[in-house]
């Protein structure tokens, strides 16, 4: 279901005013949603088996943001956190490392030592959440000090969240211009991922409208969900969103990352999230540099089902860190 | 219209028996099916032929209930046991039928069978809140401590089940599994698996919370290889399991340490069973706590 890719002329336009970023996001197709839903599911239907899923498993490990935002996080438990990020199966050092740990701001420079502590320097990355995580409701200034405080801690990535009352009032230039000076807040130095939480646009229309302002924006990633409401992640509008990156660098030739998160706890459904990418944004994504999971729990299934296709044996969960 | 036309132009209404996982009845992942049939050797049902997908799905839900089973008060646990046997007495006619059909026996034995199935329920449910007084207790000590030994469960058993009492020895393994707080896992007797899919069902209405028992049908070297070798199962109980089968899954169960109850014969399941089938799954926790007394010189409040 091929979105009609607007020329890279029409985009340069498109954020000019209001009125006309308003004109063309609401100008974007409508989404079929029986049909995405439908798309998605059956795209979960695909049996991945033997070397295929040891290439899965080991490739959605090197794609996972170890995270914890949590209000009880201490940073004895991020320092645990940043070595099982380094070295996630301390019985099997061929384990991949994951690519990066998800933190709260103030956590960042305990992630970082503790990642360099373990040897993954420069390895796994640090990312933080930022812009008043995760209900995104302070004022602009507060936001971009919060991003500023992140980067200057040392975080290679900052998942912001936008304004979604902003957004759902229709004020879509409010959220573009917010996204641009959280990303101009980044500096170089570090990668944004835009969260839209998903689960508060009400409609698949609001998720690609979304998406699309997203990475008109500047964003480097886009991002479903805090993990902090009822739905996260969903096969469908993750779905709809790699359609949004495969169209979105058709038209610009500009590459967006897309991360999933919240929900995802078993290694099949990670394996169902990679069918999907490699089906519909390509295998340009299969890269942990474009494609993230934001996942905790999720870790130690696909470890545990690592060792199952090592050993034959079915593994439990004595035989993994807990977190 | 008289009645007997009514009756022959009723259409049989099958039982589609399923397995029993998680509290819920799903049927076999791998789709398969086997045929059971009675003693004589006339066709009785199809019943699922569980893989080793099924198998770790019932340890997956086992352990998920393990938490709340094993920390349930014994006094709640046994309320919850003798539910059960009230349960299988409202359906005894059924469970006369299925035994009687699948061990061969005539109805009153086959009666006299499901009797003693419900009164092991009962005698099992009263153990529950009297086991930690029997094997557990306080420790005489050379020192000014408290020491103290009770019985804990061992976590998800893997049960077995006796390939020839179909009933009255499935319960009479499976029910001191959990009457101690463990959760189980139960591989039903391959050739008549029937009485255990049925007794599923009472155990969904009877307040046990669901993945405390989950009940498996199939090939019972296929089921249970994959459950000996599993590393999140605790125990394995061989009841049901031949002489080179049982040598087989205790070397697998090795690997992770189980405990191991090897078969042992049993000439009649009517006799009164003994708390050894429980012990085999507890283990005992001992702590240390000082009297708080001090010595000789202090004072003694």
């Amino acid at each position: 279901m091929p979105t009609t890719a607007p020329t890279a002329h029409a985009l340069s336009d498109v954020t000019a005013s209001d009125g006309s970023l308003r004109r063309f996001l609401h100008g974007l197709p409508g989404v079929d949603a029986v049909g995405l839903e439908a798309r998605a599911a059956s795209l979960g239907t695909r049996s991945i088996k033997t070397t295929a899923k040891a290439y899965a498993i080991d490739l959605a490990i090197s794609m996972v943001d170890l995270t914890t935002l949590e209000g009880a996080d201490t940073p004895g438990k991020v320092r645990a956190l940043g070595a099982k990020a380094v070295h996630p199966d301390p019985t099997d050092r061929s384990a991949p490392a994951t690519a990066a740990v998800c933190v709260y701001p103030d956590l960042v420079g305990v992630a970082k030592e503790a990642i360099a502590a373990a040897g993954g320097a420069g390895k796994v990355k640090v990312a933080s959440v930022a812009t008043a995580f995760p209900a995104g409701r302070a004022p602009l200034e507060v936001k971009l000090a919060d991003v500023r405080a992140a980067v200057a801690a040392g975080a290679d990535e900052v998942d912001m969240v936008i304004d979604r009352g902003a957004f759902l009032a229709g004020r879509y230039l409010k959220v573009y211009d917010e996204v641009r000076a959280v990303k101009e807040a980044c500096g170089t130095s570090a990668r944004l991922k835009v969260i839209f939480e998903t689960g508060e646009l009400s409609t698949y229309d609001n998720i690609r409208r979304a998406s699309w302002l997203g990475m008109l924006a500047g964003a480097d990633f886009i991002k479903t969900s805090t993990g902090k409401v009822a739905v996260n992640a969903t096969p469908a509008n993750t779905l709809l969103m790699l359609e949004a990156v495969r169209d979105f660098r058709a038209a610009t030739g500009v590459q967006v990352g897309v991360k999933p998160a919240g929900g995802i706890r078993t290694s099949k459904d990670a394996v169902k999230f990679l069918v999907l990418v490699n089906e519909t944004a390509g295998e340009g994504w299969l890269d942990p540099h474009w494609f993230r999971f934001g996942a905790s729990s999720l870790l130690n299934d696909l470890l545990m089902q690592r060792q199952k296709l090592a050993t034959g044996r079915y593994s439990g969960p004595d035989y993994v860190t807990v977190d | 219209m008289s009645d007997k036309t009514v009756k022959t132009e009723r259409l049989s209404v099958f039982k589609t028996y399923k397995l029993y996982i998680g509290g819920k009845f799903p049927r076999s992942e791998s789709g398969r099916v086997y045929e059971v049939s009675d003693s004589t050797g006339n066709w009785l049902a199809n019943a699922p032929q569980a893989s080793r997908k099924d198998a770790r799905d019932a340890v997956v839900a086992a352990r998920k209930a393990f938490g709340g089973w094993s920390g349930a008060t014994a006094y709640n646990r046994g309320q919850v046991l003798y539910r059960v046997a009230e349960m299988l007495e409202g359906r005894r006619e059924q469970f006369v039928n299925e035994v009687a059909a699948a061990e061969g026996l005539s109805k009153a034995k086959a009666a006299a069978v499901v009797d003693a199935t419900v009164d092991r329920w009962v005698w099992y449910a009263g153990w529950t809140d009297k086991i930690v007084q029997v094997v557990g207790g306080a420790n005489p000590v050379a020192g000014p401590f408290f020491n103290l030994s009770t019985p804990e469960p061992t976590g998800v058993v893997a049960v077995v089940a006796p390939q020839e009492s179909s009933f009255l020895g499935l319960v009479s393994v499976v029910a001191p599994v959990i009457a101690t707080g463990n959760t189980a896992v139960v591989v039903a007797s391959e050739k008549a698996p029937l009485p255990a899919l049925s007794l599923a069902e009472v155990l969904a209405t009877s307040d046990v919370p669901g993945g405390v028992v989950n009940v498996l049908s199939g090939r019972t070297a296929q089921i249970a290889a994959p459950l000996a070798a599993h590393q999140d199962v605790n125990a394995i109980d061989l009841a049901g399991a031949d002489e080179a089968l049982a040598k087989e899954l205790e070397i697998a169960a090795a690997d992770n340490l189980k405990r191991v109850l090897r078969p042992q014969p049993v000439d009649d399941w009517f006799a009164t069973p003994g708390i050894d089938r429980m012990t085999a799954f507890l283990e005992t926790k001992t702590v240390w706590h000082t009297t708080g007394a001090l010595g000789a010189a202090g004072s003694s409040y």
